[in-house]
């Protein structure tokens, strides 16, 4: 039979290509529908907060940082509660990371503040002695990308109906707006004034008063919301 | 076949593919030994202001070593070896001909967005498969022009039965498409909705789902694109450089098709204690175990075809390369199980004993094995004598230190930062902060840089070599050439 199929590259490729989907098949496929769920009451991020995740994306903190608290005692001490899957539900991409050259980020907002991040991200070595992390300045003078955060908002509640405009929790409140590009906009610049306002950095509120949001303020604001 | 015993190959291709793989190799391993030296040595992190810091440079190291580097090299093989498991050149169809420059030129022009997009920050952010979707697009084109080179030279081949190189050339080009495709679905927000960047996208797939996919992706692509193609190569290049025919037919048998099987299964064991059901965890770690068996059954077809030669161990420095690689791919192809059994996981996982287990498998089995492909190569491709074989032996040592260097303190940071994350004082407190655990880690990350320093000299050395065999070696007629390759002392 291998004979037979070594002298027909055909049937020899069309044999590869089933033996390695059959694992796909079977381990992928099934599990969709079911791990998408959210948790109750989960949110869907702030049009400010996706621009953060995507400042976070855009200086790859993945390659140091976890957003994942596996289930012993050593990591929920350390970090808190353990990860639920249907917590993840609107992370698109997921930001698990592989490797934590730094600490776990996925409960961050719980225990650090807004003042701690901005020293943090201007010097870590100044609240963390020894810290090998490089300083991430540029994030202060950067321009953080509000409209493509407010394009990736509109798609994901378009295209997967990822509850923008509604009430969640049953309070008769809109949760969380999206509204239109000039409702987000006001509503992004809004609470980025909220962030600045618990900064010290001058070149950071004055933009901010000027209508533009530097990238700390978008990261600060996704770091914050990490619960 | 015997009366083709005049065929002229053609190995325009092959050349150009060899030109590119030392040239992503010495960026790839230079942008590693400094993120590496940059753990250890945090002021390394501004010498490029916002381009600079090791979380930007990481991806361009990966992405530089896996799809700059291994992809060249296997391209470089695959139309060198191509031609001659087939029996049938190049340079009988204008047409093969022209896809293959495309090819190359085509996959250049990717590196260079890729490079500049990574650089800028333009990212998906999954790990292995960062390009953003109009990349992502070429990326098909490219691997589409090489599907059309395997499947036209197939084609046209006069040898009717395909060599077991071939099959695994196969595997690689089947298995990576899959992946590839269904990893990186995500929808263009600028084509959706009018507004931002439109380069910009956001994956089809969420949290959980999205984890899963990826790593169904990144552990086989680690399959595809540093196991599958690397056995190709060694199946052709160890017969042929030595003179021996392959061991056994059988365990080839056994081991590819076991291989195609197991390995998919595997991905799980990359989400173990994560937020995927429990039965995929179990089935990624059960299943890491098994892949021992086709794994070793490559590895160990390959020592036994030196049985009863070993003397050529000593006399031969390329046979030296590829039995050390084959038994780097054993050690490898061992640790990982190790590291997939759920208890070892729970300590392993999240540290730098991953990196090091990583770089055992690419610096003792990947990249050993392509520059011993390029070694046998390059006499037969520029019609020269290797410029230098003590500098072939010197390499050797010298990246083999680096590599034992690399592994056994990254060992030694990966379980000792396991081991202080978990441990508690007498009242279970526990007993570290989490920068008590960064810094106990120096020592181990300078010695770790000290390591790919001593693999990217070897590296430079290797580059020199072949740098003087095509500028200024001996005349020889590749086409002649036998088995051993031909090299001055």
């Amino acid at each position: 039979m291998f004979h037979w199929l070594e002298e027909r590259p055909f049937f020899f490729a069309v044999g590869v290509f089933v033996v390695i989907a059959f694992a796909g098949l079977i381990e992928i496929l099934p599990n969709f529908a079911q791990a998408s769920r959210p948790i109750e009451g989960l949110k869907p991020y702030s049009v400010l907060e996706i621009a953060g995740k995507e400042v976070y994306k855009k200086d790859n903190c993945i390659a140091c940082h976890s957003q994942l608290i596996r289930p012993f005692k050593s990591e929920t001490d350390r970090y808190g509660m353990y990860s639920l899957s249907g917590e993840y539900a609107y992370d698109r991409p997921f930001l698990w990371g592989s490797k934590r050259t730094g600490p776990d980020l996925h409960r961050v907002g719980n225990y650090r503040t807004t003042d701690w991040h901005e020293n943090h991200m201007w010097e870590p070595t100044s609240v963390v002695p020894n810290s090998i992390m490089p300083a991430y300045k540029h994030m202060f003078s950067n321009i953080a990308d509000i409209e493509t955060a407010y394009a990736e908002a509109l798609t994901v509640k378009n295209v997967f109906n990822v509850p923008y405009d509604q009430d969640i929790n049953g309070d008769g409140n809109v949760d969380v707006a999206l509204g239109s590009w000039e409702d987000a906009r006001a509503q992004a610049l809004k609470e980025a004034e909220a962030i600045a306002a618990d900064m010290k950095n001058q070149d950071v509120k004055d933009a901010v008063a000027r209508g533009e949001i530097p990238e700390i303020v978008a990261i600060i604001a996704y770091m914050n919301r990490l619960k | 076949m015997q009366n083709n015993a005049a065929l002229e190959y053609d190995y325009t291709i092959a050349k150009m593919f060899v030109f590119s793989t030392i040239l992503f190799g010495i960026v790839g391993m230079v942008i590693g030994t400094l993120i590496a030296a940059q753990l250890a040595f945090p002021e390394l992190n501004y010498l490029l202001g916002e381009y600079g810091t090791f979380s930007r440079l990481r991806p361009l190291h990966t992405n530089g070593v896996i799809f700059g580097f291994t992809l060249s090299g296997i391209w470089a093989t695959w139309y060198y070896v191509g031609q001659r498991v087939l029996k049938v050149s190049m340079a009988e169809s204008p047409f093969l001909m022209a896809i293959g420059k495309l090819h190359f030129w085509l996959y250049m022009l990717v590196m260079v967005l890729a490079v500049v997009t990574l650089l800028m920050g333009i990212t998906a952010s999954k790990e292995y498969a960062q390009l953003e979707w109009p990349l992502d697009l070429l990326v098909v084109v490219v691997w589409v022009l090489w599907g059309l080179s395997i499947f036209g030279l197939i084609g046209i081949r006069r040898e009717k039965t395909l060599y077991i190189s071939m099959w695994y050339y196969i595997a690689t080009f089947l298995g990576i498409a899959m992946l590839y495709l269904f990893n990186n679905m995500a929808i263009p927000t600028q084509l959706v909705t009018g507004y931002g960047s439109w380069l910009h996208s956001v994956s089809m797939y969420a949290g959980t789902n999205d984890a899963l996919v990826q790593w169904w992706y990144g552990h086989n692509a680690v399959a595809f694109g540093f196991t599958v193609p690397i056995i190709a190569m060694i199946y052709y290049f160890l017969p042929k450089e030595s003179g021996q025919a392959v061991y056994s037919y059988k365990l080839s048998l056994l081991s590819f098709w076991g291989l195609m099987f197991v390995y998919l299964w595997a991905g799980g064991h990359h989400l173990i204690y994560s937020t995927v059901p429990d039965w995929m965890q179990s089935m990624g770690s059960v299943f890491s175990v098994v892949l021992i068996l086709p794994s070793w059954g490559s590895a160990i077809n390959m020592l036994l075809t030196m049985k009863g030669e070993w003397n050529q161990l000593t006399e031969n420095p390329l046979i030296k390369f590829m039995v050390l690689a084959s038994t780097f791919y054993m050690l490898s192809t061992l640790e990982g199980p190790i590291q997939s059994i759920k208890s070892v996981n729970a300590i392993a996982h999240f540290t730098d004993w991953i990196p090091g287990h990583v770089h055992d498998g690419v610096l003792g089995w990947v990249v050993f094995m392509i520059m011993a492909a390029i070694f046998h190569m390059a006499p037969r491709l520029f019609n020269k004598e290797l410029y230098s074989k003590s500098l072939v032996e010197k390499q050797f040592w010298l990246q083999t230190t680096g590599i034992v260097l690399y592994f056994s303190s990254m060992w030694i940071a990966g379980i000792t930062q396991g081991m202080m994350w978990r441990a508690v004082d007498e009242y279970g407190n526990l007993a570290y902060s989490f920068i008590d655990t960064v810094t106990v880690l120096h020592p181990y990350y300078t010695i770790r840089a000290v390591g790919g320093l001593l693999y990217l000299i070897g590296f430079f050395m290797f580059a020199y070599n072949i740098y003087k065999t095509f500028a200024s070696g001996k005349e020889v007629d590749g086409s002649t050439l036998q088995n051993k390759t031909p090299m001055s002392a």
